[in-house]
């Protein structure tokens, strides 16, 4: 049985860019055809519905659930419906949606084309981060080849289904990666969040029903309609279905990403894959999927990374892409780098968010440069409290800010408090950020 | 603005800029839609985007000056001031600054003779932070101009810098 539907042709290039003849002859573009051709919309949602993907995005929300939302037929009234990919990756940390883009950019378009015809949108764009040139490039390639075949534009397949799809590059910044702000930013706008309700599936990029799916959730579409439901589920362990792109990146022997069984342990994930810690360090806690998901330690290195578990745990599986902290970095730090991201990264439309992140930054700079004083801790918590709180700020990049804030003062409480006694950082690696200037 | 105001305020975007606007709006259902777009195009061509540049955006699209300002500033790649013949942009996100960010910005502040958001004198470079570069498991990273480089140190940054007059 194959394991990897996402990478297997990939690991057959070698690592290399899997071209439009390997992958047709893998059976690439089999799938969108079927879907087009011998499916109706409702069936292909209905099929990603029983498979029970989730989002790969960070939010796990059901891909076809999120599908069904969008208004059928005459119900959607007149005008264009959208389907939008999210390949915006600016989560610190994760760089699985490069890999899949830059290596085998056709799976994305099959992807696409497939979601497109779902929710029968006949706009498509691939929103991707404006650093990502080769993965952009790749993508504009891979459509051009499958346009001349008649796989994308004007009656896919031979099928009265048509649909445009074009690469999108972004302008820059985080929030644009918030379902909202990339509409907002695609639509030529400055990337403020919007309110919610309406969704995007029924008001979305100008006004009108609007998908937008992470990279990696795209990728899994095809295979799920060549297989079938009951076969992608049994490709996971436990309660989630499918497989994950899980990464790992700090001080391990090998740093990387694998296509693995939805919910592969972290140990197995760490230890197995990532080929454990770096002789001379020891894992000190990680963040298990991304900037924004909370700090995890030693204790549960034997979860499934699966949503539910990691959850649970008071963490998030968020991307899947984890960070391990060793036991060489300044824990107080390293939560001044994240706040840091995030003050830099607010769109700056609420005020909690705007000024309340620089402030958390400003405190953590003073305590880890020797200048706390004895309350900052409780102080830190109140603050990130009330900024975090969901429904202080309209969208949820506050919140992502202070879970790592909040759960590096609860397993790393000692590191701050004798950095606030000490008047010093006693960590030798750990060099103060310098604020960036731009 | 009236018409002879905008006579002589408004320079002409090259045919080139126009052309590559003009294909973006293709796929939008308005021009203003294409407002990044464009001047992502312009500073393509340009480097960086003027005073005069917004107001030609402007003019080609339909809008004030002062929203296509205010839409460029907000986006971090798209550059109000004029940069060097290089852009180096090194990252300052968690899992490089685990893997020694740092040292890599100090080195390349040294070795440049400018802070973060300077250019160099003879207009080499100039040297930007950034975020999370998705190059994580190969860190430290950095880009410069259209190029990601892995695991870069203070040790071969010469080698490195070479490749970029």
């Amino acid at each position: 049985m194959n394991k990897k539907p996402l990478t297997e042709r990939i690991l057959s290039a070698d690592g290399g860019l899997v071209s439009f003849a390997s992958y047709q002859a893998a059976g690439g573009y089999d799938s969108a055809r079927k879907a087009l051709t011998e499916m109706q919309p409702e069936q292909v949602q209905q099929q990603v519905k029983d498979a029970n993907l989730r989002g790969r995005g960070g939010a796990g929300f059901p891909t076809g659930l999120k599908w069904s939302f969008v208004p059928m037929g005459e119900a959607a009234g007149p005008g264009h419906k959208y389907m939008v990919c999210n390949a915006d990756e600016m989560e610190p940390g994760t760089f699985k949606d490069r890999y899949l883009m830059e290596k085998d950019p056709h799976l994305l378009v099959e992807g696409m084309i497939i979601a497109a015809y779902a929710v029968q949108a006949d706009k498509a764009f691939i929103f991707i981060r404006g650093e990502y040139h080769k993965a952009a490039r790749a993508l504009e390639s891979a459509i051009d080849e499958a346009r001349e075949k008649g796989f994308v534009g004007k009656n896919v397949f031979g099928s009265a289904f048509s649909v445009d799809l074009v690469v999108h590059r972004s302008g820059g910044r985080y929030i644009c990666g918030e379902e909202t702000a990339l509409l907002n930013a695609l639509e030529g706008k400055r990337a403020q969040p919007r309110t919610k309700p309406p969704f995007p599936p029924v008001s979305g990029a100008w006004g009108r029903p609007t998908v937008v799916n992470n990279v990696e959730t795209i990728c899994n579409v095809p295979c799920i309609i060549k297989e079938g439901a009951e076969w992608y589920q049994a490709l996971g362990i436990g309660e989630d279905a499918g497989t994950k792109i899980y990464g790992v990146s700090g001080r391990v022997n090998k740093p990387g990403l694998w296509e693995l069984p939805m919910g592969t342990t972290v140990r197995e994930i760490i230890e197995t894959h990532a080929g454990g810690m770096q002789k001379g360090y020891a894992l000190r806690g990680f963040l298990p999927g991304g900037a924004s998901t909370d700090f995890l330690v030693e204790e549960h290195l034997d979860l499934p990374m699966n949503y539910g578990s990691i959850q649970a745990a008071g963490s998030r599986m968020g991307t899947g892409t984890m960070i391990i902290m060793d036991d060489s970095i300044c824990p107080v730090a390293l939560a001044m780098n994240l706040q840091h991201f995030f003050a830099q990264e607010s769109c700056g439309f609420c005020t909690p968010c705007r000024e309340g992140l620089p402030w958390l930054e400003a405190l953590l700079k003073d305590i880890e440069e020797g200048r706390g004083s004895t309350g900052d801790l409780e102080l830190l918590e109140q603050n990130a409290d009330y900024i975090g709180t969901p429904g202080n700020t309209f969208c949820l990049h506050a919140t992502g800010a202070i879970e790592p804030l909040t759960s590096a003062l609860k397993y790393f409480r000692a590191d701050f408090e004798q950095h606030i006694e000490q008047g010093c950082c006693t960590y030798q690696t750990s060099a103060p950020l310098k604020a960036a200037g731009t | 603005m009236s018409e002879s105001s905008t006579m002589q305020l408004i320079p002409t975007l090259s045919d080139e800029e126009r052309r590559d606007i003009e294909a973006e709006i293709a796929h939008l259902p308005d021009r203003q839609s294409a407002a990044i777009d464009a001047l992502r195009i312009v500073q393509k061509y340009r480097g960086w985007v003027s005073d005069e540049s917004v107001a030609a955006i402007a003019d080609l699209l339909g809008m004030s000056p002062v929203a296509i300002d205010s839409i460029a500033t907000f986006y971090n790649l798209i550059f109000r001031k004029p940069v060097g013949r290089n852009v180096i942009m090194v990252c300052d996100s968690v899992s490089c600054f685990i893997m020694g960010a740092d040292d890599v910005k100090q080195a390349l502040m040294d070795k440049l003779g400018v802070d973060l958001g300077q250019t160099t004198q003879d207009d080499r470079f100039t040297l930007l932070p950034i975020v999370c570069l998705g190059a994580c498991d190969r860190a430290p990273a950095i880009m410069i101009n259209e190029d990601l480089i892995y695991k870069v140190s203070a040790e071969n940054l010469d080698e490195v810098l070479k490749g970029y007059e």
